[in-house]
């Protein structure tokens, strides 16, 4: 029961995390702010929801399959939190490389 | 000469990461007949672990882990392997493809000398989808050329 409630909350935090991310994609005026926005709530809403399905496994009991499985949705989770940052800097960095301007203060002002 | 679009933490990433990726592709491999999976999928991710490779890094460096000869081996070699379990099939007097009949070498039931048919089949479909999907990716990339990536 205790294990349930924990992975609620878990997932609940998850998809706020994911809910700001989309709407940092969605409302910020810039390309490096956009990506900024969904590089950390992508990885953090993502870690958040598979520790929470990792946690809802183990609510039945701790046999060795579930274990098992749990260890292996974590170890998704861990891909996703070293990859996910990585690939935002690539996507970041081709943007720089391309030519596009960050949003200035004097653009703000217009 | 510095190349601008080199970048030390994607490459050290992918030095992380490109083991686990192929670890993984081998066990979606040999685990296909239980769970989800099989050799088209796990080829799939082999092949995603080399254009990684060429992505992070550059065609001469990927070209020097997998030469262009030895993919193209693989490529045959993956077929061979296929074709060759089913002519095996074959010349022991079943269909082809029919694994069952594979008992009369293995010395195990039949049941057993299906499943370790359809295994060998599987490595040779990984095989050839992995050496096939890094052939396809270095021609378009780089228009045919093999040397560097056209931007």
């Amino acid at each position: 029961m205790i294990l349930t409630i924990l992975s609620v909350l878990l997932i609940i935090s998850g998809i706020f995390f994911f809910f700001t991310a989309t709407v940092g994609l969605l409302r910020f005026p810039d390309f490096y702010c956009r990506m900024q926005a969904t590089g950390k709530g992508d990885t953090l809403g993502a870690l958040l929801c598979l520790s929470g399905i990792a946690v809802y496994n183990l609510s039945d009991g701790f046999t060795l399959s579930s274990v098992l499985v749990s260890i292996k949705i974590m170890l998704i989770a861990f891909f996703i939190f070293i990859a996910n940052p990585t690939a935002t800097h690539a996507i970041t960095r081709a943007g720089l490389n391309a030519g596009v301007k960050p949003l200035m203060k004097e653009d703000l002002q217009k | 000469m510095i190349n601008r679009f080199e970048n030390i933490i994607i490459q050290t990433i992918s030095r992380l990461l490109i083991p686990p990726i192929q670890l993984y592709a081998l066990y979606v491999i040999a685990h296909g007949h239980y769970s989800p999976g099989g050799g088209f999928q796990g080829g799939c991710i082999l092949g995603a672990s080399f254009i990684l490779m060429v992505i992070a890094y550059d065609i001469k460096e990927t070209k020097r882990m997998i030469s262009e000869k030895i993919n193209t081996i693989f490529i045959v070699l993956g077929v061979i392997i296929y074709s060759g379990i089913g002519a095996v099939c074959l010349i022991l007097g079943a269909d082809y493809l029919d694994y069952g009949i594979l008992n009369k070498i293995f010395s195990v039931s039949p049941a057993k000398a299906r499943a370790l048919g359809t295994f060998g089949v599987e490595i040779g479909v990984g095989i050839t989808v992995m050496a096939v999907m890094v052939s396809i990716f270095l021609n378009l990339v780089s228009g045919g050329e093999h040397e560097e990536a056209q931007e």
